[in-house]
């Protein structure tokens, strides 16, 4: 799939910066190459990541490869008090607010379910897996922003997948009626696992905003400029009480859909590789370089920082420092335990207690 | 050898073969094959106009499963994992269950809902319910769950056949057992339950992934010199229940393993009958052992959660001693 004619870009392919009218920039050198430096970080504990799983420290990965604009660039637009729902790959946007890398692997470890970081002091929500079903949590979150007249946006993650779901399309009504401060921030990666975006959208998703009143936008995925902007602009109007905004980043998964996954059985090599050329760390290299914001000795500084922080997420999952303690799973069920959980909890306990006796 | 996987894939294909209208649809069921290769080849071999790889939209493939049924087509929906059935849920029990009924015998729903369920696979979270309990007590609902390949085709094949919805639970864990045997239809309408290993000292209850722990444990204590009784009952709704009943009023002692959470539990229906059924011949107060009354937990914790080998013996050890002093 191409961009539409409409599509915002900032940053070319060939890495040249073109100003767009409605949708400025408004970044300082440092910001811009504070974008580079995440790029480079998500990209590399990613790739991390998925060396982890093979090695049995993960027991499932969704890589990000390919979606590192989409997902920096929309995040580093989100200030404090702006929340963020994740669907379930949005790695690249808890790295971006700060949160621990390794915080955010160990669901994938499997030891916790959600999220291991702090939702409070991170604003970015729990994975949700249930595809879509985070969107009608967006609206509502933002409905209660709303009434605390607390002028902060929410970002909702969207898989193009996720826009065969009822409960988005609800979403995107609701929040028009509402005006609740939501920016749907679609990643179309173009794969809802194996289901191709041709074979589940007839037009481009952003413009079904128009029927439910709400504006959409397409904006180059791969662009973390353009994706920076374009978000930017969709926070500042729902931060001013001006209402939702549909957000389409066009991109492209060259990863597996997950670790388990295997793409040759549904997607040609030539068009993973035509993507392969676009990929947005190379035309951001070239714009920094180019523009003479960074030498290349600042590029391998970076590249040296994110093989520290790659060592780190290695080290802090191969230590697993505090696995999780099977009688956990009674916890936090209910405020109060009931009775029959009580009781089951007793027996449970009895039981190990009993069986380690006798082995 | 023939896999689980094979038999249900062999199922699919001889039916959409033995009748036209007979279709598929779900989430990647295309190319890909399912996420298990339940459907592998069948988009090749039947082309996309029977095979329909759908957007991600479970209440819509049932809805549409409905009016198709109501169109005179016979769809097979696939759920990618148990708990994305949960969206489809209003439509199973608002539409699919009831049509028969509230068109006064117009209207049959031939449709079949295949749901991968159960745990023990390692999975992400929202991958390993056994969800059997919301719809078993849905009047106008089948329920079915096989537990080995063999039984799985027939089964399958019996469910495509019925003019009436089926809930068709798949064991995921056991999509990979493998069974020397061959494939072959069952007349319609057998019975909805079997005895996988006769006893006289106590009757073992499972279901679809708990038979093989059943038939585990009656071996076991066959060395021990206590002989356990195992029905697999691979129809939940309707329930065979006089095989039960049989057993256990011979046996005066009964256990029921399943996956899902014991309380609130399908096993709850089995003890009941059990009590108001064979009250004079119980020898014990009939036993359930399930998981525990917690959301499925993280993968690291699932065997401390999931029902075992080691805790379906210790249930049946307390059956048999109930009563006696020592
Ligand atoms: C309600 C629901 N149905 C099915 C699934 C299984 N599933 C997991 S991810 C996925 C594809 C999601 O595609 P998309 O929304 O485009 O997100 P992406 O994986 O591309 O990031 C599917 C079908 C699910 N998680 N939830
Ligand atoms: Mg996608």
């Amino acid at each position: 799939m191409e961009l539409d004619p409409s599509a915002v870009q900032l940053l070319s392919e060939d890495g040249t910066f073109t100003e767009h009218p409605e949708y400025p920039l408004g970044l300082s050198d440092a910001d811009i190459i504070g974008l580079y430096r995440r790029l480079i970080l998500v990209r590399r504990a990613d790739v991390e990541a998925i060396n982890l799983q093979r090695q049995g420290y993960l027991k499932l990965w969704g890589p990000v490869f390919g979606q590192e604009a989409a997902q920096v660039g929309s995040a580093a637009a989100l200030q404090p008090g702006d929340r963020a729902f994740p669907q379930g790959r949005q790695f690249g946007v808890g790295l971006t607010v700060g949160i621990d890398p390794a915080e955010m692997l160990s669901v994938w470890r499997g030891e916790i379910q959600g999220g291991g970081w702090s939702v409070e002091a991170s604003g970015i929500a729990l994975y949700t897996f249930p595809i879509g079903s985070q969107a009608p949590h967006a609206v509502g979150y933002g409905m209660a922003l709303q009434r605390d007249q607390k002028n902060a946006a929410v970002i909702a993650y969207l898989g193009d997948g996720a826009f065969g779901t009822g409960d988005v399309h609800e979403s995107l009504l609701w929040s028009a009626l509402y005006k609740s401060p939501v920016v749907f921030f679609c990643e179309n990666n173009q794969y809802a696992l194996s289901n191709p975006v041709e074979r589940s959208a007839p037009l481009p998703l952003f413009r079904r905003s128009e029927g439910f009143g709400l504006p959409g936008v397409q904006v180059d995925g791969n662009d973390v400029l353009g994706c920076y902007a374009v978000t930017a602009r969709a926070a500042r109007r729902a931060r001013a009480g001006e209402g939702p905004t549909l957000v389409e980043a066009l991109t492209y998964r060259i990863g597996p859909h997950t670790t388990s996954d295997d793409p040759d059985r549904y997607r040609k090599a030539d068009e993973v590789a035509t993507w392969r050329m676009r990929d947005p760390i190379i035309r951001m290299r070239d714009f920094v370089l180019g523009a003479g914001l960074v030498t290349r000795a600042d590029l391998d500084a970076i590249d040296q920082e994110a093989e520290v922080c790659a060592t780190a997420v290695r080290a802090a999952c191969v230590a697993d420092p505090a696995p999780v303690q099977p009688v956990q799973m009674f916890d936090h069920v209910y405020g109060t335990r009931p009775q029959h959980l009580e009781a089951e909890r007793r027996a449970w306990l009895a039981f190990n207690e009993e069986t380690q006796a006798t082995s | 050898m023939t896999t689980f996987v094979t038999a249900l894939n062999t199922a699919l294909s001889d039916s959409m073969k033995a009748d036209p209208r007979v279709l598929l649809m779900g989430e990647d069921v295309g190319d890909l094959g399912g996420v298990f290769r339940v459907t592998d080849g069948l988009i090749a071999q039947f082309g996309e106009d029977r095979v329909l790889n759908t957007p991600i939209s479970e209440s819509t493939l049932v809805g549409a499963a409905v009016g198709l049924a109501m169109g005179g087509y016979r769809p097979v929906v696939e759920m990618q994992f148990d708990s994305f059935v949960y969206p489809a849920f209003a439509q199973i029990t608002w539409h699919l269950s009831r049509f028969r009924y509230r068109s006064r015998g117009q209207l049959t729903m031939p449709v079949v809902i295949r749901v991968p369920y159960g745990g023990n696979i390692g999975a992400a979270e929202h991958h390993s319910d056994s969800p059997e309990a919301y719809f078993v007590p849905t009047p106008g609902l089948k329920v079915f769950t096989p537990s080995t390949p063999s039984q799985g085709y027939a089964l399958l094949r019996e469910a495509i056949e019925d003019d009436d919805p089926v809930i068709f639970f798949e064991p995921k864990h056991d999509y990979w057992m493998k069974e020397d045997c061959e494939l072959t239809q069952r007349e319609p309408n057998a019975p909805g339950a079997r005895i996988a290993g006769e006893g006289s000292d106590l009757t073992l209850v499972g279901y679809g992934p708990t038979v093989k722990l059943c038939v585990a444990v009656r071996e076991y204590f066959a060395q021990e010199g206590v002989s356990i009784e195992v029905l697999d009952l691979f129809k939940l709704n309707p329930l065979e229940i006089n095989l039960l009943v049989g057993s256990v009023t011979r046996t005066g002692r009964m256990v029921v393993v399943h996956e899902a959470p014991v309380f609130g539990g399908f096993g709850g229906e089995l003890v009941a009958r059990a009590a108001s059924d064979c009250f004079a011949a119980l020898k014990a107060p009939p036993l359930r052992v399930g998981a525990m009354s917690t959301p499925y937990p993280a993968a690291a914790l699932e065997h401390e959660y999931l029902p075992g080998m080691d805790r379906i013996v210790d249930a049946v050890d307390a059956s048999l001693r109930y009563g006696v002093t020592t």
